[in-house]
């Protein structure tokens, strides 16, 4: 069988093409990308013949995904864990609803916040808020095959399924045994009426919630007869291991370098738990360890279903594992050795070692500098607040810059501008600065709120013409074909009567209206406009 | 082999040890090994330090090497090589390019000042020069020619004609060639 090198957002996508998916949504953010990068490389070559798109943002891209599957398409849906919480909204009623195109949504959650720079999500937690399977991949090779039994169980059960992976599942690389890909269909579907199906009106979407929570129950009783839920177990043990995910993998790894063997459970379904297998798995156990990443969903899960089966199993997890932070091989092998009592020592004579310390850094000729430099020749700093967001700019929060004193989420850097302008009565001056991608993802609204509750910030929107810090994807404002939405337009339309684009390069107009900005008592927005150095012009 | 081989590369963003670790994962498959490898993207590339990992040998199961257990550590960057020192033992190899990239408002780490705390835990250490965009390829040959790691130069090579892409692929060969050359001396 053929086999390829593949990370494992690259196996995402290739188990989505190999399982036929037909239209595709994503909006960009790592630990994720590369799911979108690569629909957007082979829809643009022509390998792939379905709809791809980068929404506007993770809400929007669900809502077309879900337009998409409600007209009978197989549906594909991608973001990073933060994206979940933004298309939330639009995430419960489509599980009520359910699918009519089967449909897969892969999050990617970011342990140790590698690239995230708001919180350590751990997104198993949408399961339970929505009813909702999610499948957990340790490595390339499964992040194909689960995603194809993904959108089998989205079929038979009609209900979206979340493919839930971390950054050292969706940036791991190895051999992946590839199978054919279907013959290409050109899919003739529509959009039939059914109100009972698509309307989530009381007193409907009660009945729907029933439909629901019994879909789930036969969807258990798929798990507990699923292959994605097992591993090693052999002879009579005392101890054993329950785990899900990468953590699966240091597990192994541990028993192989302590030379041990144990029963494992391995959880390839995280939800709905296939409670039968790990009721059987723990019976005759005396001390059963949990190694999973983050907070212990599993730990508790464990620790009531012991209850009914073997009320003196002694359970271990986050005494003997870390909840912040991602796992390490080094770290679950000392645990199991702890909970083994093995000798393990890991080789580390506390050599003196130099600490370096080498950050990121917007990049030499970044137009950035021009616009962050600009603002210092401006005004006060210490007379300034400084509002920071989602984007390569948040690393004005570094040396040498240090400009930024507040962040949040996508967009926040506005919404929360207006609610510090209104606490000190507008007397505080405030600067906030906001990328392209991220004005169009979540700044409008709160650009709207400043005018219409009236607040006075002066919004710098850092238009570099792509989403950079995620690899250069296109967005709103800079489609690939040129004639994107211009954002002053938006603006202008908003009512906002300060407004100026602006060549940062033009340094003096840039520092002459920025002191101008500044002192006006209503919102003022500049555009600072220039193309990050990555991107090539595509229309003088 | 008996064991696991563990490879940890150490850089800075830009310097291309996504597609060095592309090609040894591909050299690595093509001589029989399983093979996993770990990677970071996004903001972590901005100029930041990087580090990835490669492990191959019968079954793999974790992709990142554990503390104290790599068996190769090339930097691509001198003083990014304390950054690996976490993964090294005193049997670990450290194959260095005496290539300094300044961090900003931080002192320069002087070649001895990182060889003499790198000492300490290990007595390989081997410290070669090279420049340019094909630094990590000679190096990674350079390892294969004096056998710092199982996988043969044969391999390498056309691990690499798989990998860089042919507008590239003559300077790399030339790196290889260069590589070979100096791997004698």
């Amino acid at each position: 069988m053929e086999k390829t090198i593949l990370l494992g957002n690259e196996a995402i996508v290739r188990g989505a093409l190999e399982a036929g998916v037909q239209f595709v949504a994503t909006y960009p953010g790592t630990p994720a990308s590369e799911i979108g990068n690569t629909f957007f490389k082979i829809s643009r070559s022509g390998e792939f013949s379905g709809h791809f798109e980068f929404s506007t943002n993770e809400k929007v891209a669900l809502e077309a995904g879900i337009g998409a599957s409600f007209s009978g398409l197989k549906t594909l849906v991608a973001m990073k864990n933060f994206g979940l919480n933004v298309c939330s909204d639009a995430l419960l009623p489509f599980v009520y609803t359910g699918t009519k195109g089967s449909t897969v949504i892969a999050v990617a959650d970011d342990p140790s916040c590698h690239s995230s720079a708001q919180s350590e999500e751990n997104s198993r937690a949408f399961a339970y808020l929505a009813h909702l399977p999610v499948l957990e991949p340790a490595d390339p090779q499964e992040c194909k095959d689960f995603t194809q039994l993904a959108f089998q169980i989205s079929e038979r059960y009609k209900i979206p399924v979340i493919i839930r992976t971390t950054t050292r599942v969706a940036h791991q690389k190895m051999p992946v045994k590839l199978s054919k890909l279907p013959a290409k269909t050109v899919p003739q579907v529509k959009f039939i009426k059914d109100v009972q199906r698509f309307v989530t009106m009381p007193p409907r979407v009660l009945e729907m919630k029933k439909e629901l929570l019994a879909k789930i129950e036969a969807i258990r009783d798929f798990s507990e007869k699923s292959k994605i839920n097992g591993g090693p177990s052999s002879g009579n043990f005392n101890t054993g291991i329950i785990t899900a995910g990468v953590s699966y993998l240091y597990v192994m790894e541990a028993l192989k370098e302590l030379n041990l063997n144990l029963p494992v459970l391995k959880l390839g379904f995280f939800y709905p738990l296939p409670e039968k297998r790990i009721k059987s798995f723990i019976k005759n156990l005396k001390k059963v360890l949990i190694v999973e990443e983050l907070e212990p969903y599993l730990e508790k899960e464990v620790k009531s279903l012991a209850k009914e089966v073997n009320c003196h199993l002694k359970i271990l997890g986050k005494n003997l594992i870390p909840e912040v932070g991602e796992l390490k091989p080094e770290i679950v092998t000392l645990a199991i050795a702890k909970l083994t009592n093995k000798k393990y020592r890991i080789q580390d004579k506390g050599y003196k070692i130099p600490v370096i310390r080498r950050r990121p850094q917007l990049c030499p000729g970044c137009p950035y500098w021009l616009v962050f430099g600009g603002v210092k020749k401006a005004i006060n700093l210490k007379e300034v607040i400084f509002g920071g967001d989602i984007g390569c700019y948040m690393l004005a929060g570094e040396a040498p810059l240090f400009l930024q004193d507040y962040l949040s989420c996508m967009g926040s850097s506005i919404g929360i501008a207006h609610g510090i302008k209104k606490a000190s009565g507008g007397r505080q001056k405030l600067i906030t600065f906001i990328g392209d991608s991220t004005f169009f993802h979540a700044g409008i609204p709160a650009l709207i709120n400043t005018v219409f509750n009236k607040s006075n910030p002066l919004i710098i929107v850092m238009d570099n013409q792509t989403t950079a810090m995620t690899g250069h994807q296109p967005h709103p404002g800079a489609p690939v074909t040129p004639d994107g939405i211009k954002i002053e337009e938006i603006v202008k339309a908003c009512g906002v009567k300060n407004l100026k684009v602006i060549d940062p390069a033009n340094q003096a107009e840039f520092v002459q209206t920025i002191k101008e900005f500044i002192q006006k008592p209503e919102v003022s927005v500049v555009i600072a406009r220039h193309p990050c150095i990555f991107v090539k012009k595509q229309k003088t | 082999m008996k064991k696991d081989f563990n490879i940890v590369i150490v850089g800075t963003g830009g310097q291309g040890l996504i597609t060095l670790l592309q090609i040894t994962a591909e050299a690595a498959m093509h001589s029989g090994f399983d093979v996993k490898t770990s990677e970071l993207h996004g903001l972590s590339q901005r100029g930041g330090s990087v580090e990835v990992h490669i492990r191959f040998g019968k079954k793999i199961y974790s992709p990142l090497v554990a503390q104290g257990m790599a068996d190769l550590i090339i930097a691509l960057e001198i003083q990014e090589s304390l950054k690996a020192a976490y993964f090294a033992n005193t049997k670990t190899i450290f194959l260095i390019n005496k290539h300094f990239i300044p961090i900003p408002l931080q002192k320069t780490l002087s070649k001895e000042q990182t060889l003499g705390a790198l000492k300490k835990i290990s007595k390989r250490i081997e410290i070669v020069e090279a420049g340019g965009v094909t630094a990590g390829v000679y190096l990674l040959s350079l390892a294969s020619f004096k056998k710092l790691l199982p996988l043969k130069p044969q391999s390498i090579l056309q691990a690499i004609k798989k990998v860089i892409p042919k507008q590239y692929l003559e300077i790399n060969k030339k790196a290889f060639e260069l590589a070979k050359k100096y791997a004698k001396t």
